[in-house]
């Protein structure tokens, strides 16, 4: 929205945000719990929109989101998402390039930030720099009709998830 | 639950509707552009984006000099996910029972 990106460069003055959304959700567990529930598709089939990963964990390495049970009955591929891997500091940070698939889209670039609070409570934050992505940020919004709830969704019930062992939407 | 009720205390005021209605319309603003076109002062809208902070709806990131706050929308999804929809689940499925079971009485009543 507010995204006055260099024509050339792609880049955007240091005071200027883009169109960035930020998500942000407190949970009672351990960072590695949150990093494993991000980055393993044993926990990814588990929440929000139960699509399995594949992660490389390395700067450069390759991220792809597959479809989920639901989707491939939808007539999705297999996989909806594509990616790439810039920063992994495990279970602190993680710093990808995120591209749906299924939109004409260029990649976006997404943050997972895991901080422990201290008391057993951490704080999870997801930054998606959206900037000349609409689809893609209505989507993460939640806004796009039948597609979902994003980010919110998907953080509430992770919060759900690892707090007491079940999704809430089965 | 503390976390809830300042939530539920953050939303319980105009102003700070009003704010998160800006941020909703355009996302990461700083405390200027929130503060432009409204009819309170700079000390009062640091104050109650304060409180929103607080209460986890507003997160800021630094970007050079510049701080941007943004509309964090999850507190208001997990008091839906935890609270509306328990109580609004019922209800629906009730009227759903209601408007069928009158329906069929009518056409017991009144046959086709």
């Amino acid at each position: 929205m507010t995204s006055s990106t260099h024509p050339e460069t792609g880049t955007r003055a240091t005071d200027d945000p883009g169109d960035v959304q930020v998500y942000r959700v407190h949970i009672r567990t351990t960072p590695q719990a949150i990093w494993d529930a991000i980055t393993r598709p044993e926990w990814t089939v588990r929440f929000g929109y139960q699509s399995p990963v594949e992660y490389d964990l390395r700067p450069g390495g390759a991220y792809r989101g597959l479809a989920s049970d639901a989707m491939k009955q939808h007539g999705a591929p297999d996989v909806v998402i594509d990616g790439e891997v810039v920063e992994a500091d495990p279970p602190r940070r993680l710093v990808q390039t995120w591209r749906a698939l299924f939109l004409d889209e260029g990649f976006t670039r997404l943050s997972y930030e895991i901080e422990d609070e201290g008391d057993g409570v951490c704080t999870l934050t997801v930054v998606h720099d959206v900037t000349g992505a609409p689809g893609t940020a209505a989507q993460g919004a939640g806004r796009t009709p039948g597609a979902g709830g994003g980010w919110s969704q998907t953080l509430s019930d992770l919060k759900t998830l690892l707090e007491t062992g079940e999704s809430l939407y089965r | 639950m503390r976390d809830d009720d300042a939530v539920f205390n953050a939303l319980a005021d105009g102003s700070r509707r009003e704010l998160l209605d800006r941020l909703y319309a355009r996302d990461g603003q700083t405390l200027r552009e929130l503060t432009a076109g409204l009819q309170m002062s700079r000390q009062a809208v640091s104050r109650h984006l304060g409180v929103l902070e607080g209460a986890g709806l507003v997160v800021t990131r630094r970007s050079g000099r510049e701080k941007f706050h943004f509309l964090n929308p999850v507190p208001i999804q997990l008091i839906h996910d935890r609270w509306i929809d328990k109580y609004t689940e019922r209800p629906v499925t009730a009227l759903v029972d209601l408007k069928t079971e009158l329906e069929q009485r009518h056409d017991l009543i009144d046959p086709p």
